[in-house]
């Protein structure tokens, strides 16, 4: 197998007429799908080998519109539509792509952050004939080391940076996912995760792979967590991956007193710490449930360890991140560069076919990150560096102690200190500032200047910055703390926020 | 009542969208200016800053769309302990 787009060709054929994606609006057959991203793939017939970017809400025309950029040769990268538009173009100065497919509700946006090339509008494209001789030939050329998507994330120069990945990596991934977690033509996913994010992937392949549904659940019904369960048994959702915040919704409101899903048995999470406290109050109300926390960066696809729940733990313990998923190696390396004891820290590398291929257009970030193994000098193996501190407990778990960068989460998503920072430094009169997270998870900015200016930084904030990093709170101080290196003192403004 | 009670929510309001007129909206939510993650945060807001006991049966869109219908269930909900 070298190709993600078999998965959907075989689950069409054993399952034509099952519904495989559903958002409120429609939802589609396997046999549908794979037709409808033929027949788009046709408008994009330029794009061999070279990136599509695709500008669509979240949902199952979004889904399509991938998938034809795949069948068409290309790669895609799915833009956060919702971000501002300066960030857009800044994705799209990097990814520079042979062209965007946009749906109908896009086609302005598009056309304002694009100028290289043509609009393909997915509404149109889907109403194009199939070719099944270029389809064929497309095919016959590609292989599996060839790249499936680049995905963007937050870069600690100020820009986004682009991971890209190739199809031999979300292949082995799935194969490890579907197998741990025994999904099946049943697997029922309530997708919370947007496809512009890593850990959707799990579900959206899961789903190619094994000929279960993905049902899109709508970023609005986590406001009203009544509608959530409502749509979890009217959709029959059996299985979740949501990131800890979206599940502390449901614990801090208190949600099951008043409503259960009915139909769910396995509950996974990733993204960001899981609060014990939260996940008691899930295990708690559903006890038979299976519970696993996933622990991994975009750069191994999604994930490279994982810990299935088989203990209890107070509220004021932290969960394991477990071992290896199957096909992947995980080494603890001291700062000195040789392989940590057990309950000894170590930076968390890892290699196997999980790995990304590097970031896009970033030759420097890539060799940095992606490095010869330092306990291998016998030939070339790649590992690759995930700048997070862990150490092995005394029943062999990988434990989780935080990050050796300024990297922080939030909803899951990666957030660098420095492209926060990087938009407060463009504002007149910001001699320096820095980004800090509370043991509450807030984002608090902290800014020197002469004058009062948190208006003005919120507002270039937003401009720049997609929502999920907007600083909670903007402080002032007449003068930044520097420690002996001459470098922003973070722990001792830490401490006195 | 009335009065201080809208006063109070304008405040939690203007810490969430700094700059923005809340007086006189009725689509809040559906014009996109409170997002999801948004309400959730200034439904405990509104419950820490009022002590009220708003449940998850309260967080519905007409109790968000407007100030009007977050006044009008902080009240609701006082009126009801």
């Amino acid at each position: 197998m070298k190709n993600v787009l078999e998965y959907l060709e075989k689950t069409a054929e054993s399952f034509p007429e099952k519904t495989g994606f559903t958002d409120p609006l429609r939802e589609v057959s396997f046999s549908q799908l794979e037709d409808k991203a033929k027949r788009m793939a046709n408008s994009l017939r330029a794009v061999r080998g070279k990136p599509v970017a695709v500008m669509a809400d979240r949902s199952v025309d979004c889904v399509e519109a991938m998938l034809a950029a795949v069948y068409a040769g290309g790669f895609y990268t799915v833009i956060d539509v919702n971000s501002p538009e300066s960030r857009i173009k800044d994705i799209m100065r990097t990814l520079d792509p042979a062209a965007v497919i946009a749906s109908q509700s896009r086609e302005c946006l598009a056309g304002k952050v694009f100028k290289g090339g043509e609009i393909i509008i997915a509404e149109d494209a889907a109403s194009e004939e199939r070719d099944e001789e270029f389809l064929e030939d497309v095919r016959e050329k590609m292989i599996d080391t060839d790249l499936l998507y680049v995905l963007f994330t937050s870069g600690s120069s100020g820009v986004p940076k682009g991971t890209a990945v190739s199809h031999r990596s979300v292949i082995s991934y799935t194969e490890w996912v579907t197998k741990q977690f025994g999904f099946d033509e049943k697997t029922s996913f309530g997708s919370q995760t947007p496809l512009y994010f890593s850990m959707s992937v799990t579900d959206l392949y899961s789903t190619l792979r094994c000929g279960g549904t993905f049902n899109i659940i709508p970023r609005e019904y986590f406001a009203f967590p009544m509608r959530l369960i409502e749509v979890m048994n009217s959709r029959r959702i059996n299985t979740i991956y949501w990131v800890p915040s979206a599940m502390a919704i449901i614990s801090n409101w208190d949600v099951f007193s008043y409503g259960r899903p009915e139909y769910l048995e396995k509950v996974l999470f990733a993204g960001e710490t899981m609060p014990v406290k939260h996940l008691n109050y899930w295990m708690k109300a559903l006890p038979d449930c299976l519970y696993a926390n996933l622990f991994g960066p975009t750069e191994t696809t999604d994930i490279c360890t994982f810990y299935i729940i088989d203990r209890a733990f107070e509220d004021r313990e932290s969960l394991p991140i477990g071992r290896a998923c199957d096909n992947c190696r995980v080494t603890v390396v001291t700062e000195d560069g040789r392989e940590a004891r057990e309950e000894e820290a170590g930076e968390l590398l890892v290699s196997g076919s999980f790995l990304a291929e590097g970031y896009y257009k970033d030759k420097e970030k890539t060799e940095k990150a992606f490095i010869q193994n330092p306990l291998n000098d016998s030939y070339p193996e790649r590992v690759y560096r995930t700048g997070d501190l862990v150490r092995l407990n005394h029943r062999g778990e990988l434990m989780y102690l935080g990050r050796k960068d300024l990297q922080m989460k939030r909803m899951g998503f990666r957030i660098e200190a420095g492209e926060i920072e990087a938009a407060a430094n463009a504002v007149e009169g910001v001699k320096a500032s820095a980004v800090i997270q509370d043991s509450g998870g807030r984002i608090i900015l902290i800014y020197e200047s002469r004058r009062e200016d948190a208006g003005t930084i919120r507002k270039k904030a937003e401009e720049r910055l997609p929502s999920y990093m907007i600083p909670d709170e903007i402080v002032r101080v007449r003068r930044m703390p520097y420690n002996s290196n001459g470098k922003i003192d973070r722990a001792r403004l830490k401490e006195n926020i | 009542m009335n009065e201080n009670v809208r006063e109070r929510i304008i405040e939690i309001l203007k810490s969430v969208k700094p700059g923005f007129d809340f007086e006189e909206k009725e689509d809040l939510m559906d014009s996109g200016v409170l997002d999801s993650m948004t309400i959730v945060m200034l439904a405990s807001e509104i419950k820490d800053e009022f002590d009220a006991g708003i449940k998850v049966t309260d967080i519905i869109p007409e109790n968000f769309n407007s100030l009007e219908g977050m006044t009008r269930m902080v009240e609701r909900i006082a009126a009801e302990e």
